[in-house]
């Protein structure tokens, strides 16, 4: 039984680690970077080192019995089978020691659950496979995605540094601000997990959950959404930038400008080129996931859009589907408050004459404000 | 009673059926105890072929042999099938062979009925693995189910609810024999509290089993009709709630860890005194110890949910409540080595598995109760700390008890003794594996790896490589297992009837192989 006494060491060295030196290796807790984190792991520590204490006196008593107490050196069994001492006190000795560690534990709880006198409010939505942010004070609003190259994933170009852990757009807080979190999903559970800052939170599609985190150093933190949540689950992390009060006003201040230019692209009439260039963008950005890249879907989960009906039939059809999803209980959802008409134009137009689908016609962001009008009017007539 | 004398009278008197037809109509409890195991042994195999898959595309990052929807078929699939398809059988198969034996009864109460809760089973085993070949493939839902994603799927969603459905009335009926056998067929004399332990541990685990099983076939019906009928039960735009489904769930399988554990801590009750030759230290602590046990998980379901955004009340009931089972779980391991203290041992691989069973599966306790505290599992839960844990419980606990188990009473089941040096390598290749696969993985989970990924960040790659050298380890070792079994059946050293030297017990009492009718005359216990 050698493996055990290793085991032992290693669960030894993993306390050890944590008194930060060491914490910097991928084997223990993340380093915190709030207040809530760093009592995680210190109680993580406590823990730990009851368990090694009990661990070490519980199995050094079975092992001397494992070596003094065996037949081949000797040794007859005694009969003794009971002891009503023992037993109460073995009984009440875990029991107070567990007392011990609920004090601490309850304390961090009601910590963690205490979400009031926020500095800012973030709404964070969880879609399949992306994550949607909701700035309430300052009105920024965009999506995040993973920034990985397919060729990294699929082996055939270098993996960075950070790879699966990039994202197009991170979240952005100030440092030393109580930013409180709204989180909730569009179509499956996902859940909100960033390490550093001690946040796990499931969002829940039509529930909203908060949770808050007061981030006390600058700096990039990673984490990824911890919840199965279908085909993509491994490919939806999330990036927060933990940065100064001025760097945040700059940051809002350029969202601002470039919601400004996406508003007006609404308002143009683009070229079928031109609409086809930015449509392959859009479509890798959202389609690709489940379409694939070459229009193929996968046969038997998601359809392929190279001929099929949708892509190839009445162009209302197509736009109606890009806007408000596929059948229900299907994972294609409706993309009309995430992409704008601009973008949705782009895309029906890209998938209307990428591959074989050489439709020839093309999709306006005056025709995709019109269709959402008309859902509007109708859906009062659907319920 | 009177049904159970008659069905045996019958086949006292009248030639069986044999060959194929034997082993489709029989209602001896031996032949159905070795079909569960059997089917057991051969759905390991199945599931563990998957667990080998899922390492492999994990040896490095990138996707590399499978697409995604495909890794999470085989994560889910590996799950369910380990857990309804192996664990839960073998166990039944222990039950059905050793509850009469232990008992001195001739058979299970329900003879016939034995025979359905058995035949049920292939039936639920054909349906999910047949599902790999329907149009998008098998469940990819993790073996949790939760909506809405499971509302997604496609046709194999809906007959894995139906395998589910048909697993769980063999359960019942499997559990209605146990409860009826135990409670009206002992030996005269063979009062309650003087039972072994292991048809203690059935006991309880059977009304568990009634307790959940209904509760886990309502979830899934609802999970059936919101899918095909239009219901909302877990959809919110209908006025649902996705999270009123994992209090369901989790009302059903938090007690069901507890029936893949509580008969494996009756094997190893039966095993330790054994070779230690000294009875069981604390029998009816151990008895109290069960029960509570059992009590307690169900009211601590919720802890697998403390990141669904619980009030501070609910969160603080369930981390208190949930700690609390540290504490009969703590007596169980203390009299355990109490037992061994002061004994006078020899280390034959039944034992040998036990005390592995005893040191590995504290590990996994410890890691609960870490899990136990609220704000240190909403870092650790989904991650592959949770995968460390859940594994250490059940490969360490579960199948190393089954292991046991069936090294202990092999020789009693076929007559012949098993290979000595085969059976001790089985072990230590299966202790060294089994470290090697799951440890590691305490710290990928710290370090912040979600679990059911197909694909990982750099950070994680050498604890995972590790993973997978041991996976393959333990993997293939099993097939010694395999050898050391059919080796068995087919011959060797005849085995005496009281096997070990230790071992107390009236299926000690039968000569080895235990006839096929046992007990035509109840014998009486002092
Ligand atoms: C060769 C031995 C085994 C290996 C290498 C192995 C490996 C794995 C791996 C890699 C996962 C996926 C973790 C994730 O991504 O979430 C997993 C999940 C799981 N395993 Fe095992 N496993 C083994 C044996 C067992 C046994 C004996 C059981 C007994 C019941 C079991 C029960 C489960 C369960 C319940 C899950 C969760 C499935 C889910 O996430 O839906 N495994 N296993
Ligand atoms: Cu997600």
């Amino acid at each position: 039984m050698k493996s055990m006494w290793q085991r032992a060491a290693l669960v030894g060295m993993m306390g050890a680690a944590s008194q930060s030196a060491l914490a910097d290796y991928a084997y223990n807790l993340q380093p915190p970077v709030s207040e809530v984190a760093r009592d995680i792991f210190h109680l993580h520590n406590l823990i730990m080192m009851v368990c090694i204490g009990i661990f070490i006196v519980v199995f050094a008593t079975m092992f001397y019995s494992l070596v003094k107490h065996r037949k081949s050196s000797g040794h007859q069994a005694a009969h003794f089978h009971e002891n009503t001492t023992v037993e109460i006190i073995w009984t009440v000795i875990p029991f107070i020691i567990l007392v011990g560690m609920a004090y601490p534990a309850a304390k961090v709880v009601i910590e963690m659950k205490d979400t009031s006198n926020p500095d800012m409010t973030v709404k964070i939505t969880g879609y399949q496979w992306k994550w949607g942010y909701d700035y309430l004070n300052d009105g920024v609003h965009f999506y995040s995605t993973l920034a990985t190259p397919r060729e990294q994933i699929n082996g055939t170009a270098e993996k960075d540094p950070h790879y699966l852990l990039e994202v197009d757009n991170p979240m952005v807080v100030p440092v030393g601000k109580r930013v409180r979190l709204l989180v909730t999903a569009n179509d499956v559970i996902h859940s909100w997990w960033v390490p550093a800052v001690g946040v796990k939170q499931d969002g829940i599609p039509g529930f909203i959950r908060d949770a808050w985190f007061k981030a006390d150093k600058i700096g990039t933190y990673r984490g990824q959404c911890a919840e199965l949540c279908g085909k993509d689950h491994g490919f939806m992390p999330i990036v927060v930038k933990v940065v100064s009060e001025d760097d945040y006003r700059a940051w809002v201040a350029k969202q601002k400008g470039s919601a400004q230019a996406a508003a007006a692209d609404n308002g143009k009439t683009f070229s079928r080129d031109e609409l086809v260039e930015r449509g392959e963008k859009v479509f890798q950005a959202n389609c690709a996931a489940c379409h694939q890249a070459n229009g193929m879907g996968i046969p038997g989960t998601f359809p392929a859009l190279n001929g099929s009906k949708v892509a190839t039939g009445p162009i209302a059809a197509h736009i109606g589907i890009v806007l408000h999803g596929g059948r229900p209980g299907t994972a294609m959802v409706g993309f009309a408050d995430r992409l704008s008409d601009a973008e949705i134009a782009a895309v029906v137009t890209y998938e209307r004459n990428a591959w074989n689908n050489k439709m020839g016609d093309a999709a306006q962001p005056a025709d995709i404000a019109a269709a959402r009008g008309a859902v509007v009017a109708a859906a009062p007539a659907a319920q | 009673m009177s049904d159970a004398a008659h069905a045996h009278d019958e086949h006292g008197h009248h030639a069986h059926p044999t060959g194929l037809m034997r082993w489709l109509t029989t209602t001896n409890h031996k032949d159905i105890g070795s079909l569960y195991l059997f089917f057991a042994l051969i759905m390991l195999f199945m599931a563990g072929s998957m667990a080998l898959l899922i390492r492999a595309e994990l040896f490095k990052p990138g996707l590399q042999l499978m697409h995604p929807d495909f890794f999470n078929q085989l994560t889910t699939m590996h799950g369910l099938i380990m857990i309804f398809g192996v664990i839960m059988p073998a166990f039944s198969g222990f039950a059905n062979w050793q509850v009469p034996l232990m008992l001195g009864a001739p058979d299970m109460a329900f003879p016939r009925m034995n025979n359905w809760a058995f035949w049920l089973l292939p039936v639920a085993g054909v349906m999910l693995l047949g599902s790999f070949w329907l149009p998008g493939g098998a469940v990819a839902g993790g073996w949790t189910m939760y909506p809405p994603l499971f509302i997604q799927g496609g046709v194999s969603y809906d007959l894995t609810i139906l395998a589910v459905h048909i697993m769980g009335l063999s359960s019942i009926m499997g559990s209605i024999n146990i409860i009826t056998t135990i409670l009206n067929m002992r030996a005269p004399g063979l009062t309650l509290m003087k039972m072994p332990l292991f048809c203690w541990t059935w006991l309880i685990t059977a009304y568990l089993l009634i307790a959940t099983m209904p509760v886990l076939a309502g979830a899934v019906t609802m999970l059936l009709t919101d899918r095909n009928f239009g219901t909302h039960f877990f959809n919110a735009a209908g006025g649902g709630d996705p999270v009123m489904f994992q209090h369901i769930f989790w009302f059903f399988a938090h007690p069901e860890v507890y029936i893949l554990i509580l008969p494996a801590f009756g094997i190893v009750s039966q095993v330790i005194p054994t070779f230690a030759r000294k009875p069981l230290f604390g029998y009816a602590s151990m008895v109290y110890a069960t029960a509570s046990i059992a009590i307690l998980s169900f009211i601590v379901w919720a802890h697998h949910m403390f990141t669904v955004g619980m009030p501070v009340a609910g969160q603080l009931f369930f981390m208190f409540s949930t700690m609390l089972i540290a504490v009969p779980t703590g007596v169980k391991v203390f009299n355990w080595v109490a037992t061994m203290w002061k004994g006078s041992m020899t280390f034959e691989t039944p034992m040998l598995f036990a005390i592995a069973f005893v040191c590995l599966f504290t590990i996994g306790g410890f890691s609960g109760l870490v899990l136990a505290m609220a704000p240190v599992d909403i870092q650790l839960q989904d991650t592959y700390y949770v995968v460390a844990h859940f594994h250490y419980v059940l490969v360490s606990g579960a199948l190393f008890s089954i292991f046991a188990g069936i090294y202990y009473w092999l020789p009693k089941w076929t007559g012949h003794m098993y290979s000595e040096t085969l059976g001790k390598t089985h072990f230590w290749l299966s202790v060294i594996g089994m470290n090697i696969v799951f440890f590691p993985m305490h710290f990928l989970g710290l370090a912040g790896m979600p679990r059911r990924i197909p694909d990982y960040a750099l950070q994680f790659t050498e604890f995972n490589q590790i993973a997978t050298v041991g996976a393959f380890i333990f993997g293939f070792s099993q097939l010694i297992f395999l050898t050391v079994v059919l080796k068995t059946i087919k011959g060797g050293a005849k085995a005496s009837d009281r096997v070990w030297e230790g071992a107390e017990g009236l299926e000690w009492t039968v000569p080895s192989p235990a006839p096929y009718h046992t007990f035509e005359t109840a014998p009486v216990v002092k």
